[in-house]
């Protein structure tokens, strides 16, 4: 062991410096004790109790003390301390590396021009997040799901009282003066404002309207279970009435799955007030398709209307618009304040067939029903009240009625079966089927490799072991969807086809939509998939091949 | 009163249902977005990059496992912004003053074998050796014990009454022991409020830190006889000196009052120094005695340390008991135990084990000789100075090898989870914003973010003294342990609701 005591007459650091540069010392190999201080009366008394002799010296001059093994390795400390002590840090860069926010306060501070806050944590924390925003004096977009309804009565009372708006939660699509939030197709901005209670309704809804060339202004989500009893269409009536103080916008739209009945009627007497025109779409059974609305809103805006074509290569595509599913005739009056579209009594006149002028026959048509598998549960919904009109019952995860409701994992036999992969029990712990359509691909896929032809009857036998003859998808396009989903679904639609069935698809989306709906049109028709714009249209074709299909089978 | 964060004036949840009515401020909404704040999934910020619109993304964090009900219900509660607020105006409204030195005897009130300590209450059994071998140094002091041994003796019989400080209306830095003898410092806050605080012994070997003996002795009497005397006699001619104005001017001059009390000592001294030189006039005290107390006060940068923690205490007293409030008005520690109080709590403390700071060692010290956090000296936090105006007291980052930007983001990162700024607490290197100002328990437990806290280091075995000086947090567990009491009203409320309101749904 080896010691050395240094003096330098006159050099003074702060205490801070050195200890730091006691703490370099010591991290030397070797080293024992280290000790950079200032000779004052308190540091040679420290010095003494470490066991170093006493240095001749004053408080104003530095002491080094060091004790190592070896010289060599004194030497290392000494120098390992000056170098400490003679760094100098970079220039201060003051606030520079301000911390990233962690809260919806400090963030919102940081954006005062961020009027809008998008909250999408686990659904059982969204209700403080969003309370945050509303209280930093933001409009809040809560697209988490699994958000208990107490929490979603709370964040509208006290929105409503802040005059802020909530949309959501579950809220999975808004249009902002043209921006679209969470999953939004891009559209051009037009005379339609939006009030969505439901997301991919909304969608199918705005995509349909920039195809017939009606652009979409605002759409304001306010969340799936904003028109249950229990919220009472707090968000619904509060955008309403937003909407209807915006000049630019001529028309507006409320999308929903069917109300309660009692806030039905508080939305239809704020829209009869409204010096809007406001056309009401709740989809589902006995109401009309968002196709038979958007013509509608066609109308209101003395527009023609017609389904846009699926691409604009003709080359596969056979026809360039399919009929309305229910007569404009109904529709083309003079706007009324409020407007319902007339509901078409099933089966609606879907005439004629789309299949039998265009629609190539599938290769070795295999008999078996319906099978649908959908990313938007809205589309689920409208294709079910399509369908079971056409085919008769029909099971579902999302059934309205419960006796025809299955698990999302069920694929009952010889049954026609619809089911929205976007259920909760299917997206806890991976991607929702719009941001991943893998999902969709696999049931696809296992589909094909099914048996067909009514296997499913036998003692024992699985579930699914009788195949679907049809399957019908939809595809979800715009900002926050995959951004290929063809890619992901060609494989196993050119199994099902090879495997002989027919496949539809729904496909949502617009010519401005970041995965441009034309290559996607023509990447899933290449791979042998009927491919329709109206989710309508689609559903009902999808329909008439299962029709075929299981009478086919039928001896 | 200024700095309130927010915008939700006569906010709280649970405000007029508005009956969809007035919807005319809702117009803003219908505009391209120029920014988003967003909290989630990164995939919703990709969407709008897409789309040109700049995200603010929240560095979110799920609140602690078990927390997420207390979170969301004390969040809920009707009128949480509105208590904060009145707490926070209430300790902003605090204008400290000091005005005299006087024994603790007289001051507190306490007599033989009475002794106060910093932190939360704790028995000898469960001291820690700086903690024992202040208790030990105080009885030898009052002459209560001739050795040692015979201290710990009486105090391991139980015949030492310990008592927390901050029960008193006082605080104590590090051990925070007061004996019946020692001079306090008298702060009030011109309403009829008074806090107290020791005055500080200098560094090295002293009481505070556990060391005991001869040496010990020898200064605290000197304290009791000249030093104390004399700062009483000065202050009582000179008058009640402003600390809030004085604790403004340091943090303008590159002190934050916890572990840099360079600039706020120069200031007091220079206030006093006539009328303490002036009472050599009076006859009261000897010119050789003056000099000693100017001198003592030159080798001793913390001096002014414990009167900023007496006007601390006197500002977080007053956000005491406003119900509802989730602001912090203590933090404290024995040397065993971290505590904190809560506005809305009352005198409950919220306690887990102190860990030990980061920082670093004078002499031959390293962290094996460093006790668990102690002292009261987080009183200074507690109002917004400390770790949370480093921002304005850059030399102190060094402590963790630190750069002056880390000093910044260090105060940036409190303005988080308080509720305020101080008003006259200004910062130039923030642009004179005010220190961040009253903790609030519902931000610390949503983010995971705790205090930061400046600190000295006391050596673990009961007489080394100050081992070095560094930053701890708090333990998290203080927080969601009072977050979970905050809550309880409305979660029991709730649960006894469920069996009537709940049910079976579709």
């Amino acid at each position: 062991v080896t010691e050395t005591v240094r003096v330098e007459r006159g050099r003074y650091h702060d205490s801070v410096t050195l200890m730091r540069a006691s703490a370099a010392g010591a991290a030397e190999p070797g080293v024992d004790t280290v000790i950079a201080a200032m000779a004052t009366e308190l540091n040679l008394t420290l010095l003494a109790d470490a066991g170093f002799p006493a240095p001749d010296a004053t408080p104003d001059d530095l002491v080094v003390a060091v004790r190592a093994d070896v010289d060599a390795q004194v030497e290392a400390a000494v120098a390992a301390v000056e170098q400490a002590l003679v760094r100098r840090a970079p220039a201060a860069t003051g606030g520079a590396r301000a911390p990233s926010p962690h809260t919806v306060e400090a963030a919102a501070a940081q954006a005062p021009d961020a009027g809008v806050v998008l909250v999408s944590v686990p659904g059982r924390h969204a209700y403080v997040e969003a309370a945050a925003a509303l209280r930093a004096g933001r409009h809040v977009m809560v697209f988490s799901d699994g958000v208990p309804v107490a929490d979603e009565v709370a964040l509208k009372r006290e929105a409503a009282g802040l005059g802020r708006l909530v949309m959501g939660p579950d809220c999975g699509t808004a249009v902002l003066g043209g921006v679209g939030l969470g999953f939004a197709n891009v559209v051009a901005p037009g005379p339609v404002g939006v009030v969505a209670a439901s997301g991919t309704g909304a969608q199918q809804l705005c995509c349909l309207l920039d195809g017939a060339g009606v652009g979409v202004r605002h759409v304001l989500g306010v969340g799936g279970r904003d028109l249950s009893a229990a919220v009472g269409g707090a968000s619904a009536l509060a955008a309403l009435a937003v909407l209807d103080g915006d000049p630019a916008i001529e028309v507006i739209v409320v999308v929903s799955k069917p109300p309660a009945p009692e806030v039905a009627e508080a939305v239809a007497a704020a829209a009869a007030a409204c010096r809007t025109p406001v056309v009401m779409a709740p989809v589902g059974p006995g109401h009309p398709t968002l196709t038979d609305v958007a013509g509608t809103v066609a109308n209101v805006l003395g527009v023609p209307f017609a389904v846009p074509p699926p691409s604009a290569d003709p080359s596969w595509w056979p026809s360039p618009a399919a009929p309305p599913l229910s007569p404009p005739s109904s529709l083309t009056h003079a706007p009324p304040p409020s407007l319902t579209p007339t509901v078409p009594s099933p089966p609606s006149p879907l005439s004629p067939p789309l299949s039998q002028t265009h629609a190539p026959p599938p290769p070795g048509p295999r008999s078996g029903p319906l099978l649908g598998l959908f990313s938007g549960g809205t589309d689920c919904i409208e294709a079910l009240a399509v369908v079971e009109p056409r085919l008769g019952p029909v099971a579902s995860n999302v059934h309205h009625d419960p006796s025809r409701r299955v698990g999302p994992h069920d694929h009952p036999a010889d049954v026609h079966v619809l089911l929205d992969l976007g259920d909760d029990e299917l997206t806890a712990g991976r991607p929702h089927p719009m941001i991943d359509p893998a999902a969709v691909a696999e049931r696809l896929a296992a589909a094909a490799t099914a048996t067909g032809e009514g296997g499913g009857g036998g003692a024992g036998e699985p579930d699914r072991a009788g195949g679907p003859g049809v399957v019908l998808l939809d595809v979800v396009l715009g900002h926050g969807a995959h951004p290929d989903p063809a890619s992901v679904l060609v494989p196993a639609l050119a199994a099902a086809r090879a495997a002989g069935l027919a496949t539809v698809v729904s496909l949502v989306g617009t010519a401005g939509d970041p995965q441009g709906v034309d290559r996607q049109a023509s990447a899933l028709a290449a791979a042998g998939a009927q491919v329709y714009r109206s989710n309508a249209h689609a559903a009902a074709r999808a329909a008439e091949l299962a029709l075929a299909a299981t009478v086919g089978s039928t001896p | 009163v200024t700095g309130v964060d927010g915008d939700s004036a006569g906010a709280g949840a649970g405000g007029e249902s508005g009956g969809g009515g007035d919807h005319a401020g809702l117009s803003d909404l219908l505009v391209a977005p120029t920014a988003v704040v967003t909290v989630g999934a990164p995939t919703l910020d990709e969407a709008l990059a897409a789309q040109g619109v700049p995200t603010v993304p929240v560095d979110w964090r799920p609140p602690p496992a078990g927390s997420a009900d207390a979170v969301a219900a004390v969040t809920a509660v009707p009128g949480l912004d509105r208590a904060n607020r009145t707490a926070v105006e209430r300790m902003a409204a605090v204008r400290p003053r000091l005005v005299d030195v006087r024994p603790a005897a007289e001051a507190v009130g306490i007599g033989r074998h009475q002794l106060l300590h910093a932190g939360p209450p704790i028995a000898w059994e469960a001291a820690s050796g700086p903690l024992r071998g202040a208790i030990v140094g105080a009885c030898l002091y009052e002459g209560w014990a001739d050795t040692p041994a015979a201290a710990e003796a009486l105090a391991a019989a139980g015949a030492i009454e310990l008592s927390p400080c901050h029960d008193h209306g006082s605080v104590g830095p590090m051990a925070g022991i007061v004996s019946p003898s020692m001079p306090m410092w008298i702060v009030e806050d011109g309403d009829g409020r008074t806090s107290r605080c020791t005055l500080n012994e200098g560094l090295g070997k002293v009481l505070r830190y556990g060391a005991y003996g001869d040496a010990v002795t020898e200064r605290l009497s000197w304290m009791q006889r000249v030093l104390g005397p004399a700062l009483a006699s000065a202050l009582r001619r000179h008058g009640p000196v402003d600390v809030g104005s004085l604790i403004a001017s340091m943090v303008a001059m590159g002190d934050e009052g916890h572990n840099r009390n360079r600039a706020g000592t120069s200031l007091l001294v220079r206030a006093l120094a006539p009328d303490l030189v002036r009472t050599i006039d009076d006859g009261a005290h000897a010119a050789a005695d003056v000099a000693d107390v100017l001198a003592f006060v030159d080798s001793n940068d913390h001096f002014l340390l414990n009167v900023v923690m007496a006007a601390g205490k006197l500002v977080a007293d007053a956000g005491a008991g406003v119900a509802g409030s989730t602001v912090v008005v203590a933090m404290a520690r024995n040397g065993t135990d971290f505590g904190i109080r809560v506005a809305g709590t009352g005198d409950r403390w919220f306690t887990a084990p102190a860990t030990v700071p980061d920082g670093l060692y004078l002499g031959g010290f390293g962290p094996d000789d460093a006790n668990p956090d102690i002292g009261d000296s987080t009183i200074t936090e507690t109002v917004g100075l400390g770790g949370f105006a480093m921002a304005g007291a850059p030399a102190i980052v060094q402590l963790v090898g630190g750069e002056v930007g880390d000093a910044v983001a260090a105060t940036e990162l409190m303005y988080q989870v308080t509720v305020a700024e101080h008003p006259r607490w200004t910062l130039p290197v923030l642009g004179f914003r005010g220190v961040p100002f009253a903790i609030d328990v519902l931000r610390v437990v949503r983010t995971g973010v705790t205090p930061i806290v400046n600190t000295g280091m006391a050596g673990r075995v009961a007489g080394t003294g100050q081992v070095g000086a560094g930053l701890v947090r708090p333990p998290l567990a203080c927080f969601t342990a009072a977050l979970d009491a905050l809550a309880a009203p409305a979660l029991a409320g709730s649960a006894a609701a469920a069996p009537a309101g709940g049910g079976a749904g579709p």
